[in-house]
């Protein structure tokens, strides 16, 4: 049987295809990466397809690259070195929500939509932590990216809501991570050596995550927005840093866009949500006092006029960010997605205004608040999908954002191939070489997504 | 082709993929088939790469383009200004097929049965108004409304039963109406939405002579497929004629039916047809007529009105099949939700629906405990006694 023939053995021929148009499709993703090749397209329906499907792949030396909703915008599921790309979205069962001790049990296929939803039916009282991404991207593709949703500002980033997983190793064996492995029940990471970690931030390259034990948290029914805005660039870092210093916001945005006049400021978006009416006007209370005192009352005022637009972008949950992102309505969008310290925001702030105008763009931001420490701040670039000289600049935009980021001590965040080749080169070089000992242990015969995360030549 | 700079615009995000607040997927194929290519924006970006030369016309091209139901749950769930064109770039889309003269089996054969016998079944034209045998139903001669019947309705069994339930609910309802008969032409929506536009706009015109001719001023249409046709697509060629669907005149006309009506118990979820629903905003005269039947309550499926999944047969796939049937297709995801929602019934008012929800019932639903019963049947199993017009 040759490899085609195999996959279709294993999941059924309706589930794989070689076919120029599956190729097509999955061969490149919504963002400015050009294209690269995918041989096989397969759709596995359960752990045990998966299992086959990574032994096959170890046999015949094929490459394997899993693909949750695929939309990273960095080409993170489109293989560097073709091969199969597996879709995870036939395992798109929600297995067990655990009320008492907050935790879902989900299949790696199941979208934000999915889980969401079914929470708001059965556990109204409780919800996970939603990223501002389209609601079909799967919550564990963005819980292994570490992502972050509406929560984390308050409880962290989404990867560190992950309680545990079921993984298929590169060479086939299925493994429980966390208490499961214990005592059969998922509602704890620890205290066990933490293995999760082998498999978050490693884009595929360390096997198949087929479940995931995902963290619950309450869910207040009151949310309100309030918004505070200034010119002050060089007064972000202390602005984040007095609204943080309360524990009292869900989620906290900077946000700004040259055009129109009216968004040209830097707006500072904090969502609060509250159990009680009276809890959430108190907490709107305090916030507007602690930020009148900064820098003296000089630094941020009150917006109270909010733009109903940005009403609901902000509240919906989850927002429909995407049509922000098509600012230039062109249909392409990309983001070089920068982890900062807060006291770096003021340079990046300028340099992304300068890479935007230099490509002939506006620039436009939405950064979140990732806790109290850190700050994605997203270089954002959206282009005409139809013009390739704009694709290609909005490539060499996020290329110097990224050089940018690292030159300023940022970490960049879910990079392309060449991002992460820019990572490899200044990390330390011991670090390197024991990423590079850890997939060599855990995939032998190199077939899980390689090219990423590689030692520099 | 039309449209064709919209096409780069789709940011592939799949939102028009779900309903309103993300409770399900909605799109017929991608639901079956799972696959990216099968979505919405797969669709579009495949389209794109199909007139740029970076794919090459196949059959598994023109599947993922036929298999689409025109169902607009993209239209109403895509989040981008161009949403409402979605379905007018699928179309366009199969035009640039059937220009480019390669189109699958079965939407050529639908294009030839049409063009040689009038329509898809090959039937003699005579036969059009045999549904209305032993009825009182009169040919028409300026009655208040023509009751358009279509092709289903006049050639298909289930269609035929459909027919003959409504022509005798508008009779007890007191409406002045007459048919065509051995006269009536295809409406050409299918034609229309499997890309045969030319021949579309051939039938609309010989059809609105014959209107004009006979001197129609109203019509009443059977199938909400012909009723979209008529109030949108003719309209653009200088139609002018006031078009009803039969639900919306017995919705009215629903306090002559009162008195006429037994109690007769039992849950009743309604399938909005997308034709009627989404396309064209009808969601209440259906509904209005169910709470009036006493005994029935309605047992509202979660995914209605805007967010209703199609039963599949739209887009031409209820002639062609090319979308398929089995555990995963839309048709048989329809029934389960009905049961769901604790239905003894399953409400239609499409002689299409009616047909593709029978199908797959025997295979979803094969101890019959949910049937598929047409509105315009359902009042006739109402009525206490039919009186003689
Ligand atoms: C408008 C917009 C807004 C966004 N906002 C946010 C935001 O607020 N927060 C945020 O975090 N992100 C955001 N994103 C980025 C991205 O869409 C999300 O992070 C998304 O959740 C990623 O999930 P995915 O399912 O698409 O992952 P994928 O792209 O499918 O996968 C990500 C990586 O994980 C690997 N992978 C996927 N599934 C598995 C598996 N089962 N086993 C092993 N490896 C696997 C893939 O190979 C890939 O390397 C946004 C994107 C857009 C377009
Ligand atoms: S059709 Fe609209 S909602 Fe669907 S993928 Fe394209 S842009 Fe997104
Ligand atoms: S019209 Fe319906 S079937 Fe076609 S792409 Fe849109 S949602 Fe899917």
């Amino acid at each position: 049987m040759d490899i085609y023939e195999s996959l279709c053995d294993i999941t059924g021929s309706d589930y794989v295809s070689r076919q120029q148009e599956e190729q097509y499709i999955y061969s490149r993703d919504s963002g400015a990466q050009p294209p690269r090749r995918v041989d096989f397209v397969v759709m596995p329906g359960s752990v045990e397809e998966v299992q086959r499907i990574l032994i096959l792949a170890n046999r015949e030396g094929i490459s394997v690259t899993p693909l949750g909703g695929g939309f990273t915008l960095s080409a993170l599921v489109v293989p560097q070195k073709g091969g199969i790309v597996m879709d995870m979205k036939r395992m798109d069962r929600i297995l067990e929500v655990n009320e008492i001790s907050r935790y879902a049990l989900i299949e790696a296929g199941v979208s934000q939509a999915a889980l969401r939803s079914y929470l708001k039916k059965h556990h109204p009282r409780l919800q996970h932590s939603t990223p501002e991404a389209p609601p079909t991207v799967t919550v564990t593709g963005n819980a292994l990216i570490q992502g972050h949703g509406h929560l984390t500002p308050r409880y962290g980033l989404n990867s560190d809501m992950v309680n545990g997983m079921e993984v298929v190793l590169a060479t086939g064996e299925i493994c429980k991570l966390g208490s499961a492995a214990v005592t059969g029940s998922w509602y704890t990471r620890g205290p066990i050596p933490d293995l999760p970690g082998l498999f978050i931030g490693w884009f595929g390259t360390t096997g198949v995550v087929t479940k995931l034990s995902l963290k619950l948290y309450p869910r207040p029914q009151y949310r309100n927005v309030v918004v505070f805005s200034s010119d002050d660039v060089d007064a972000i870092p202390e602005v984040i840093f007095e609204l943080t210093q309360l524990d009292l916001l869900e989620d906290f945005f900077l946000i700004t866009q040259e055009k129109p006049d009216w968004m040209n400021h830097i707006f500072y978006v904090v969502i609060l949500s509250a159990h009680f009416k009276e809890e959430l006007a108190m907490k709107k209370r305090i916030y507007r006092e602690v930020a009148g005192k900064i820098g003296g009352g000089k630094t941020v005022k009150p917006v109270d006029d909010l733009h109903p637009a940005l009403r609901t972008r902000f509240l919906d949950v989850p927002p429909k960010a995407a049509v922000a992102a098509d600012f230039r309505k062109g249909g392409g969008f990309q983001y070089s997605a920068a982890i900062l310290p807060f006291n770096k925001v003021p340079a990046a702030w300028r340099k992304g205004i300068e890479i935007a105008h230099a490509h002939g763009m506006i620039a436009s931001y939405v950064h979140q608040v990732l806790t109290c420490h850190s700050i994605m701040f997203g270089f954002n670039y959206s282009f005409n999908r139809a013009d390739e000289a704009d694709i290609q600049a909005a490539r060499q935009a996020v290329d110097e954002s990224n050089r940018f980021t690292l030159d300023i001590g940022g970490m960049i965040w879910k990079g392309e191939a060449e991002a992460q080749r820019l990572v490899m080169k200044k990390m330390d070089p011991n670090t390197a070489r024991l990423i590079e000992k850890i997939k060599r242990a855990m995939d032998p015969k190199g077939v899980m997504n390689p090219g990423n995360w590689e030692l520099p030549q | 082709m039309k449209f064709e700079d919209l096409l780069h615009r789709c940011f592939r995000c799949g939102y028009c993929k779900l309903t309103d607040d993300y409770d399900d997927f909605n799109c017929p194929p991608h639901m079956k088939y799972r696959f990216e290519s099968f979505s919405p924006g797969g669709r579009l970006w495949l389209t794109r790469a199909w007139l740029g030369g970076d794919v090459g016309t196949s059959e598994r091209f023109e599947q993922i383009l036929y298999s689409c139901t025109l169902c607009a749950n993209c239209v109403k769930h895509c989040i981008f200004p161009f949403n409402e064109d979605l379905v007018n770039m699928f179309i366009a889309a199969r035009e640039a097929v059937v220009e480019a003269g390669t189109l699958p089996p079965a939407v050529r054969d639908y294009f030839k049965a049409l063009r040689v016998h009038g329509n898809p079944y090959k039937e003699p034209a005579e036969m059009r108004g045999d549904w209305a045998r032993g009825l009182s139903v009169p040919t028409y001669d300026r009655h208040e409304y023509l009751l358009y019947i279509g092709c289903v309705g006049s050639y298909d069994e289930r269609g035929r039963k459909i027919a003959r339930a409504v022509a005798r609910v508008l009779n007890q309802a007191g409406v002045s109406f007459g048919i065509l008969g051995p006269a009536e032409l295809c409406d050409g929506n299918e034609a229309r939405a499997m890309g045969e536009t030319w021949l579309f706009e051939e039938l609309a015109k010989k059809n609105m002579a014959l209107f004009q001719a006979r001197g129609v001023k109203k019509i009443v249409a059977l199938d909400p497929h012909a009723y979209n046709a008529f109030t949108k697509e003719y309209r653009k060629l200088g139609a002018d004629w006031e078009v009803y669907h039969y639900t919306q005149i017995l919705a009215e006309k629903i306090d002559v039916l009162r008195p006429l009506l037994k109690v007769y118990p039992t849950a009743v979820a309604y399938h909005d047809p997308c034709y009627l629903g989404r396309h064209n905003g009808i969601y209440e005269a259906p509904r209005q007529i169910l709470a009036a039947l006493p005994g029935i309550t309605l047992a509202e499926m979660d995914a209605n009105r805007g967010n209703a999944l199609c039963c599949g047969g739209g887009g031409g796939n209820f002639f062609t099949d090319i979308l398929g049937g089995g555990k995963d297709s839309s048709a048989r995801i329809r029934i389960a939700q009905a049961r769901e929602a604790g239905a003894d019934v399953l409400a239609v008012c499409c002689p299409q629906c009616a047909k593709m929800l029978d199908d797959a019932g025997k295979a979803e639903n094969p101890e019959k405990r949910l049937e598929i019963v047409d509105i315009a049947e359902l009042i006739v199993r109402c009525l206490r006694k039919e009186e003689t017009p």
